[in-house]
């Protein structure tokens, strides 16, 4: 076995058996895509409900079902190799991937090309710095997820859920499920983060309190949790003395945010996005690093793994055409800069050259909006113009600039959000 | 009714200081017991706490502290290769920020000369920011003392641990004191929850609790109040912009202030706070603790990066009301305390340790030194730091060793399975975490937790559901309801 690959992956969930595939469509004639888990498709296993693929693949599915299906691609093609439990160790600027797995031991292995697919991870409670004792039952929520999902045992039985973000939201329906008493859901913003889809199937139809512009300011017990200090804060997030009210429960989940896996990343001194906490790309997802791409949720968190796919599959394209020393070369780089409203967006840059092609914008508002007009810029070129009834920080915008727009750019790209006069 | 044991010395706490006791004694010809009430060694004080070997020159001359500070110090440096401990001897700065401050300085420097500290010296403001270009641009000056260190303090004391048993001493956990038998004026018995102990001599290390021990056996001629320090831990990422060494401001009546300092793995941390409070076991942290140690911290670093956070604690140090150690034998013949030891006790441990075992050499207990005492522990297999080469060799010895089992720290399932097996090996899943920093990192055991849950139960031979976090009672998972109803 050759240890040169036309294109390394690193990470086996949707974003890296998403651009797998479209390598492989792409031309690459070898391909490795690793996981560190004992199977492929990352966290998607542990998402046993459904509301998966109604993009991508035209159909709901649940989450081992989304797998299945990026698995079922790949498979039988002797273009594309896997790796299982196989940790990446380090990544070196020539593209060297150092793994280790308990069959195979230490390997170094080339690569033509990378493609950075390692996902994200959740914030905890150290990040958030919440007061109180250090007992057993305090756990993010996915972490709890997988154990009741895929181990089979259950965090607790009277939770307490802090944070609204999707994977909360989840979790208060799936505990509900297994018999627990779910007794608040708590947000400190006075917006949930997460789908409104999610706020209606998971809480309402279970009965589960949403407590908005809430939060813990005391977890209680010495060996378990016994309990909670919950407290109402004002519009700086700032606890309001005389709110306080205790919840008696043994388990606490939080759902606190997620942030991009770039460990790796900051080993090969990528340019980092102080906002997505991901690297820098441009449209084709290309990194600051030659060779170097990145997509998925390393790269900004999604709301939908549909979008995840649909990202890696434009990694794996171009990261194949590299390979095959069909790149393009780019004559000049030009910025995606958001503004007025809009909090990131994705691509960060654009690469100008060859001819151009529709590409599309993902993008995240800071805070909820109603009525509003996205417009999108290129110098004196007004590329988009867009009313919208609503945005919201937990629902990522996404539009398509076509061929003939894209040719209009020559200089930065301004996104901005207007409010209506 | 038979004893559970029947020894010549019961060490009670098996904290910094009793671990340290106990190796001391494993010296001698002696039948030593140390008794744990927690399922695992150095779950006080010892787990939490700045982790500084100080290098002596804050107590005043001629005290307990002083002495044992300056001794302990120096006894670090021959432990640390013997116990194979991670220990990194940066030095420490005071840092003032004012003239008031650098007279203080000066004072300090005295002290810590009367007291034997080496090679003391006051910088310049120019060669502080050299040392930590991240300080304060107000830095006034520096008191600089190369002889001070940062340790791992939950290591060193199991490894005092591990040394006593490979010495022929015993270590108990789960075991609790529950009553102290004197009778003619000396102790006679230890009765624990596990049963009785008939020993000749106690030795009281027992941390915060070291008074009720003391009043066991009728002994009410000090009190031990906890004082709480809080910290804030942060990701490696982070030290760049922060400290490389151990940086200090300059202490004030009410103690050593909230520090800037690094750890033997490579974070930063900041704090203590130190707020007397009532419960013993009162260790969560607090609003107004951290918004304080913020506030102070950034007093030496201007910049310190909140959102680097990854863990708050807080540790309960124990304030004897004698403001100094206390370290002799109780008016009841055969109590020896070891009391008292908050910073720099863990410094001063291997030096107290001295002092109490020189109590026993000096009482009516024959004590012979061992001829063959074993002072080196076997070197630990620590993966990260391997060449690449030794590795690939490990892994092809056991295949365990290519299992990473913690991404953020790079810990394998081999080394985890190690420090379970090992002597007064883990029980719990933070007993993994001190041992082999498994769940450390920055996703504070998001990933890993559930294995190392998992691998626990396997070499325990436990199911899922008894594996506890860190004390009695601290379950972490529960089998799924059976569906019968009324169940909840």
């Amino acid at each position: 076995m050759s240890n040169l690959y036309d294109v390394i992956i690193i990470g086996g969930g949707p974003a890296g058996l998403s651009a797998a595939y479209s390598a492989y469509q792409n031309g690459a004639q070898k391909i490795l895509v690793i996981e560190r888990d004992r199977e492929l498709g990352g966290i998607l296993q542990q998402c046993i409900h459904n509301g998966f693929g109604l993009h991508h693949f035209k159909e709901e599915l649940t989450g081992p079902g989304y797998a299945h299906r990026c698995i079922e691609l790949i498979k039988d093609k002797p273009e594309i190799e896997t790796l299982i439990d196989t940790m990446v160790l380090d990544i070196l600027e020539d593209k060297t991937v150092i793994v280790v797995s308990p069959e195979r031991g230490l390997l170094e292995l080339k690569g033509k090309t990378v493609i950075l697919a390692m996902g994200c991870r959740e914030r905890t409670r150290g990040a958030i710095r919440i007061p109180g004792e250090r007992p057993a039952g305090v756990f993010t929520a996915g972490a709890a997820q997988r154990m009741v999902n895929m181990e089979g045992y259950l965090p607790g039985k009277k939770i307490v859920i802090l944070g609204s973000g999707d994977i909360g939201l989840i979790m208060a329906r799936r505990m509900s499920l297994e018999g627990c008493q779910v007794k608040a859901v708590l947000e400190i913003c006075p917006f949930s983060n997460g789908l409104t889809r999610n706020i209606v199937q998971c809480l309402e139809d279970y009965e589960i309190p949403l407590y908005l512009s809430h939060t813990i300011v005391k977890i209680h017990g010495q060996e378990r949790v016994t309990g909670v200090t919950v407290a109402k804060v004002d519009a700086k997030m700032q606890v309001i003395p005389g709110t306080e009210f205790e919840i008696e429960c043994d388990t606490v989940l939080l759902s606190v945010g997620l942030i991009p896996e770039n460990e790796l990343s900051k080993n090969l001194s990528l340019a980092m996005h102080p906002l997505t906490s991901g690297p820098i790309v441009n449209q084709k997802r290309e990194t600051s690093s030659s060779g170097v791409y990145a997509a998925g949720n390393v790269v900004h968190v999604h709301d939908l793994v549909d979008f995840v796919s649909e990202e890696a599959e434009i990694a794996g394209k171009f990261a194949a055409l590299e390979a095959q020393g069909l790149k393009e070369n780019d004559k000049r780089q030009v910025k995606v800069i958001p503004q007025d409203g809009i909090r990131t967006c994705v691509p960060q840059q654009l690469s100008l050259g060859g001819a151009a092609e529709s590409f599309k914008l993902f993008m995240r508002v800071g805070s909820p909006e109603t009525k509003v007009k996205l417009e999108i810029t290129s110098g004196e070129h007004l590329l988009l113009s867009k009313m919208m009834a609503v945005a919201k920080p937990s629902e990522m915008i996404a539009v398509e600039l076509s061929s003939e727009k894209a040719s209009m750019i020559d200089n930065d790209v301004i996104v901005s959000l207007k409010r209506e006069v | 009714m038979g004893y559970l044991r029947e020894s010549d010395v019961v060490v009670i706490g098996g904290g910094i200081i009793g671990t340290a006791i106990l190796r001391e004694l494993s010296k001698y010809d002696l039948k030593s017991v140390l008794v744990e009430k927690e399922p695992d060694l150095a779950t006080g004080t010892t787990k939490a706490n700045s982790a500084i070997l100080h290098a002596g020159f804050d107590a005043p001359a001629g005290s307990l502290k002083a002495i044992t500070n300056v001794r302990g110090n120096a006894l670090y440096h021959i432990l640390e290769n013997q116990l194979d401990l991670d220990i990194k001897w940066t030095g420490s700065l005071v840092v003032a920020t004012d003239e008031e401050e650098l007279a203080t300085l000066t004072e300090l420097l005295e002290r810590g000369q009367k007291n034997g500290v080496k090679d003391l010296a006051i910088l310049s403001p120019e060669e502080v920011l050299k040392k930590e270009p991240n300080l304060t641009q107000k830095v006034t000056g520096a008191l600089w003392a190369p002889s001070a260190g940062i340790c791992w303090p939950f290591q060193a004391a199991v490894a005092f641990a591990q040394c006593a048993v490979q010495n022929g001493a015993e270590v108990l956990t789960n075991c609790r004191v529950e009553k102290i038998t004197v009778s003619d004026g000396r102790v006679q018995e230890v009765v624990t929850n596990q049963g009785v102990i008939k020993t000749k001599y106690i030795i009281n290390a027992a941390g915060v609790y070291a008074d009720e021990i003391a009043k066991l056996a009728g002994d009410s001629s000090f009190t031990i109040n906890p004082r709480k320090g809080e910290y804030i831990l942060f990701d490696k990422t982070a030290t760049a912009t922060m400290v490389e060494g151990v940086v200090f401001p300059t202490p004030s009546k009410k103690g050593k202030g909230v520090l800037v300092c690094t750890t033997t793995h490579g974070n930063t941390f900041i704090g203590p706070s130190a707020e007397d409070i009532e419960e013993k076991d009162d260790a969560g942290v607090t609003v107004n603790g951290m918004e304080k140690i913020i506030t102070l911290a950034r007093k030496l670093v201007p910049s310190i990066p909140l959102g680097a956070a990854i863990t708050e604690f807080s540790g309960l140090r124990a304030v004897s009301d004698t403001g100094d150690f206390i370290i002799r034998e109780a008016q009841v013949k055969g109590l020896i305390h070891a009391a008292g030891m908050q910073s720099p006790g863990l410094t001063a441990a291997p030096a107290v340790a001295e002092e109490v075992v020189e109590i026993i050499r000096n009482s009516d207990l024959r004590t012979v030194l061992k001829a063959n005492f074993k002072s080196v522990l076997p070197r630990k297999i620590i993966f990260e730091r391997l060449s690449r080469q030794k590795q690939a060799e490990l892994i092809a010895q056991d295949k365990k060793y290519g299992r990473v089992i913690c991404r953020c720290e790079t810990v394998t399932e081999a080394e985890i399975v190690n420090a379970i097996q090992e002597s007064c090996g883990a029980r719990t899943v933070d007993g993994v975490k001190r041992r082999t920093r498994a769940g450390m990192g920055r996703c504070q055991g998001g990933f890993c937790g559930p294995r190392v849950t998992q691998i626990l139960a396997r070499e325990l031979d436990i199911p899922i559901t008894e594996v506890l976090k860190e004390r009695k009672d601290s379950h972490l998972f529960y089998e799924k309801f059976s569906g019968k109803e009324g169940e909840l």
